[in-house]
C-alpha cells in the first residue's frame, strides 16, 4: 500500500538533501516527492509518496523523526486527506489522432497548454490514479514526453 | 548573563567552547584552521593537543567522550584534514558518543569553486553524523556550538560536525554566551511512558527465567546504580553487549558476562531458554542475535531505548518503552518495590545459570608453539590492575579476548569500536581517556595490525606526558581475518601474515617512549609492572601464537546455541 507522507522541516539550506540522503542510506525507495514552503515562511513542507508494503512505514518515519531539522510528520490515509498532483504530458497528434487527444483532454478537465502541427500539450491536474488514467488512455496516441510534480496532500477537516 | 562583548569569530569559538565546559580539544592545524589556532595561542582554560594524523585527533575525543561521558572535541583543517576526520566520526555515530568535530572550511564565496583543500564535509558526512552546521555568519557561532554540544550529548549522543568558513572566524560579532535552544524539532523523550513500565515491571515480577540484555544506552545514560538495585531486586542475571561492559559489575554472582558472537556459553543460553528478555539500551544487533528469528525464541521482550527508531527494528517487543535507560530501570525498581514476590520464583533458573557457568567457563590451554597465550596477558593485566583500569582496544581477536577476559567492574571502563569495528582507534582513544581520568591506569590492548594503523600517535603520548601502556598482543597476524580463513575458508590465510614488522620496542625508544618485548609466561607481570609503574608512555611487545582462536564463537548469521569451542571442557577462567 501507497503510503503520503506530509513532512514539516526547518526551512534551511541542506534540509532536503538530509531527507533524501536519509532515503538512500536506509534504503528506502521514493516514489514521488514534492517540496515547497508552508504556511510559515521559517517551515516547509515535503510530501513524500513511498510504498508501504516495501518499507515498514514506521521505520521510515522514526528515522525521519531523528533528524534534527525535521518539525513533524504526519501519514496522511487517503479517507481522510485530499491530494494532487499537476501532470505535463505531450502527445503527438495529427487528424484522427488530434481529435482524440481533444476529447480525451475534455473528459479530464485538461487544458491545452500548447499546440504546434505535430503535437498537443496538456496540462492537468488531479489525484495520482486519475493521472495514470490519463495517460493510459493517452499511450496509444503516442506520448512524446511527460513531467510530473509528484503528489502533494493535506489532511481534511482541522487540516 | 555575560554583557556582549566585541570579538572575532575565531575568539568567539574559544569563548563558546569554554563555554560549554570544554577543557580539552584534539586537532591539528592548517591554512584555513590558522585563525582559530591564533586564537587558542591566548585561551586560558581550553587545553590544545596537537596529535599526529586527525584520525588521532577523532579517536582521542572520542575516547576522552567514552571514558569521561563529557562532550570530545576535536578540530581539522579543510579538505584532506576534514576527510581524514570521517573514519572517527563514523565511529562516533556507530557506538553513539558524544563528540563535536569542529572543520575549517575555505572562504565562504570560494565555496563550490574546487578551491585549495576544499571539500564538502557537511555533504561528505551527512550518512554518519547526528547533525552538522554549515555556519553562515559570525553571528551565529555561539548558538551553533550551543547547540551542537546540546544535540550531541542528549537523547541518544552522537557527533556533530560544524564546519566554519574562515572568513566566518575572521568576522566580529557582538559575543554572548548562548543559553538557549530553539530546535522546534529535536525533543528526545527521556521519562518511559508508565503504562509500559507497569507493563515491564508486571512482566518481570511474573518471569520465571528472566534475563537483563543490556546494551550501551546503559552507558550513555549513566543508569549503572538503577540496574544494579533492579537485578538485584529480582535476582535477574545479566548478559552485557560489548557496548555494555561495565554496566553491571563482572565481580557479581549475577553477571553472565557478554553475550553474542563471542560470548560466554552461559549469556548465550541464558538468552535462548529465558522467557522475558529486559533489554535495556541494546539494539539486537546481528553480532549478539546470530540468526534473528531463533534468537530468544522462547522469550517475552521488553525493550527500552531512548531512540524510538530502535524499537521494532530488528525485533518487535511486546513491551516496548521509549525512554532513557537510568529513568525506566528507576521506574521498574519503583513500580517492583510495590509488589510481592517470591525468591522461590527463579530459584531453578538461578541454579541452572550457576551451573552452567560453573560447567562452561571461559577457558584456554598454553599454545603448543611455546608462545605465550594472549588470553594469560589479558588475564595479567586484570589481575595486576585488580580490575580497575580503563582498557581500550583496537578490533580484532585482541579486542575479544580484552572483553573475556578482563573483568569489568564499572562503567566507561572499556573503550573499543563496537558498531563501526575500527582498527587503529585503541592508541589514540587510551590518549582521550588518560587525559580524561588521569586518576585511572589506562591500558590499551592492541594488535600488531591495528597498532601500525595510528602508531604514530605515541608521538603525541610522549609530548604531553600522557602514560598509557599499549599492549601488543603480536602474532604477526591480522588474527581475526586470520580466524575466519582458519574455520571458513580452508586455511587459505591470503594477506593476513603480517611478513615484516617494525621492532616495536625500538619502535617505542625512537618515539621517546618505554619500550619492551615479552616471550616467556613469566616475564608478563614484571613487565607489566614496570610499564604502569614507569609514569611514562609504554609499549609491551608480547609475542603471541597465532594458532589461538577466540572462543566460544558463533558462526555470523547461526543460532547463538550453535557455537564453536563452547563445549564443556572444564577448565579454569583463571
Amino acid at each position: 500500500m501507497k503510503h503520503t507522507l506530509s513532512i514539516l522541516v526547518e526551512n534551511k539550506p541542506g534540509v532536503l538533501t538530509r531527507v533524501a540522503g536519509l532515503f538512500a542510506r536506509r534504503a528506502f525507495n521514493i516514489e514521488s516527492l514534492a517540496v515547497g514552503l508552508s504556511e510559515d515562511p521559517r517551515l516547509s513542507r515535503i510530501t513524500i509518496v513511498i510504498d508501504g508494503d516495501e518499507h515498514p512505514v514506521d521505520q521510515v518515519t522514526k528515522q525521519l523523526h531523528k533528524l534534527i531539522n525535521v518539525v513533524k510528520i504526519r501519514d496522511l490515509e487517503p479517507d481522510n486527506s485530499v491530494s494532487a498532483e499537476l501532470l505535463l504530458v505531450r502527445v503527438a497528434g495529427e487528424g484522427d489522432k488530434r481529435t482524440e487527444a481533444l476529447q480525451i483532454a475534455e473528459i479530464f478537465k485538461a487544458k491545452i497548454v500548447d499546440v504546434d502541427r505535430r503535437a498537443i500539450t496538456l496540462r492537468v491536474v488531479g489525484a495520482n490514479d486519475k493521472l495514470e488514467a490519463l495517460l493510459e488512455l493517452l499511450q496509444p496516441l503516442g506520448i512524446l514526453e511527460v513531467v510530473r510534480t509528484g503528489t502533494i496532500a493535506m489532511g481534511r477537516g482541522r487540516g | 548573563m555575560t554583557p556582549d562583548k566585541r570579538m572575532k569569530g575565531s575568539q568567539a569559538l574559544v569563548a563558546a567552547l569554554e563555554h560549554e565546559g570544554c577543557e580539552v580539544l584534539f586537532g591539528y592545524p592548517g591554512g584555513v584552521a590558522i585563525p582559530f589556532y591564533d586564537a587558542l595561542y591566548d585561551a586560558k582554560n581550553l587545553r590544545h593537543v596537537l596529535v599526529r594524523h586527525e584520525q588521532g585527533a577523532a579517536h582521542a575525543a572520542d575516547g576522552y567522550a567514552r571514558a569521561t561521558g563529557r562532550v570530545g572535541v576535536c578540530t581539522a583543517t579543510s579538505g584532506p584534514g576534514a576527510t581524514n576526520l570521517v573514519t572517527g566520526i563514523a565511529t562516533a555515530y556507530l557506538d553513539s558518543t558524544p563528540l563535536v568535530a569542529i572543520t575549517w572550511q575555505v572562504r565562504s564565496d570560494l565555496i563550490g569553486t574546487d578551491a585549495f583543500q576544499e571539500a564538502d564535509i557537511t555533504g561528505i558526512t551527512l550518512p554518519i553524523v547526528k547533525h552538522s552546521y554549515l555556519v553562515k555568519s559570525s553571528a551565529e557561532l555561539p548558538r551553533v556550538v550551543h547547540e551542537a554540544f546540546h544535540i550531541a550529548s542528549t537523547g541518544r549522543p552522537g557527533p556533530v560536525v560544524i564546519d566554519i568558513p574562515v572568513d566566518i572566524a575572521l568576522g566580529e560579532l557582538a559575543y554572548r554566551d548562548a543559553d538557549s535552544i530553539d530546535l522546534p524539532g529535536y525533543r528526545p523523550t527521556f521519562k518511559g511512558h508508565i503504562k509500559q513500565i507497569r507493563a515491564a515491571a508486571k512482566a518481570i515480577n511474573e518471569a520465571q527465567r528472566p534475563v537483563l540484555y543490556l546494551g550501551g544506552g546503559a552507558i550513555a545514560s549513566e543508569a549503572a546504580p538503577e540496574i544494579l538495585r533492579l537485578a538485584e531486586l529480582r535476582r535477574v542475571p545479566v548478559a552485557t553487549t560489548l557496548m555494555a561492559l561495565g554496566a553491571f559489575p563482572e565481580t557479581h554472582e549475577l553477571s553472565m558476562g557478554m553475550l553474542g558472537m563471542h560470548g560466554t556459553v552461559t549469556a548465550n543460553y541464558a538468552v535462548h531458554e529465558c522467557d522475558l528478555l529486559i533489554n535495556l539500551g541494546a539494539r539486537f544487533d546481528d553480532r549478539v542475535t546470530g540468526k534473528l528469528k531463533a534468537f530468544a525464541p522462547h522469550a517475552r521482550i521488553i525493550h527500552a531505548d531512548v531512540d524510538p527508531a530502535e524499537i521494532g527494528k530488528n525485533v518487535t517487543p511486546l513491551i516496548p518503552i521509549v525512554g532513557d535507560v537510568k529513568q525506566v530501570a528507576a521506574g521498574l525498581v519503583k513500580e517492583l518495590e510495590g509488589m510481592e514476590w517470591a525468591p522461590e520464583r527463579t530459584a531453578e533458573w538461578l541454579a541452572r545459570i550457576a551451573a552452567r557457568k560453573d560447567e562452561f567457563p571461559l577457558h584456554y590451554e598454553d599454545p603448543k608453539d611455546g608462545k605465550l597465550a594472549p588470553q594469560r596477558v589479558v588475564q595479567e593485566i586484570d589481575r595486576i590492575t585488580g580490575h580497575d583500569a580503563i582498557i581500550c582496544t583496537d578490533v580484532g581477536q585482541h579486542q575479544m579476548w580484552a572483553t573475556q577476559y578482563y573483568t569489568y567492574a564499572y562503567p566507561r571502563q572499556f573503550v573499543s569500536s563496537g558498531g563501526l569495528g575500527t582498527m587503529g582507534f585503541g592508541l589514540p582513544a587510551s590518549i582521550g581517556a588518560k587525559i580524561g581520568r588521569p586518576e585511572k591506569t589506562v591500558i590499551d590492548i592492541s594488535g600488531d595490525g591495528g597498532f601500525q594503523m595510528t602508531m604514530q600517535e605515541l608521538a603525541t603520548a610522549v609530548n604531553y606526558d600522557v602514560p598509557v601502556v599499549v599492549c601488543i598482543l603480536n602474532n604477526g597476524y591480522l588474527g581475526m581475518v586470520r580466524q575466519w580463513q582458519d574455520l571458513f575458508w580452508n586455511k587459505r590465510y591470503s594477506f593476513t601474515c603480517i611478513e615484516v614488522q617494525p621492532d616495536f620496542k625500538l619502535l617505542a625508544e625512537a618515539f621517546g617512549a618505554v619500550g619492551m618485548t615479552v616471550t616467556e609466561k613469566d616475564e608478563i607481570e614484571p613487565a607489566l609492572r614496570e610499564a604502569i609503574a614507569c609514569g611514562r608512555p609504554a609499549v609491551i611487545d608480547f609475542r603471541t601464537s597465532a594458532a589461538e582462536n577466540v572462543y566460544p564463537m558463533v558462526p555470523a548469521g547461526q543460532e547463538i546455541t550453535e557455537m564453536i569451542g563452547g563445549q564443556g571442557r572444564k577448565g579454569r577462567k583463571s
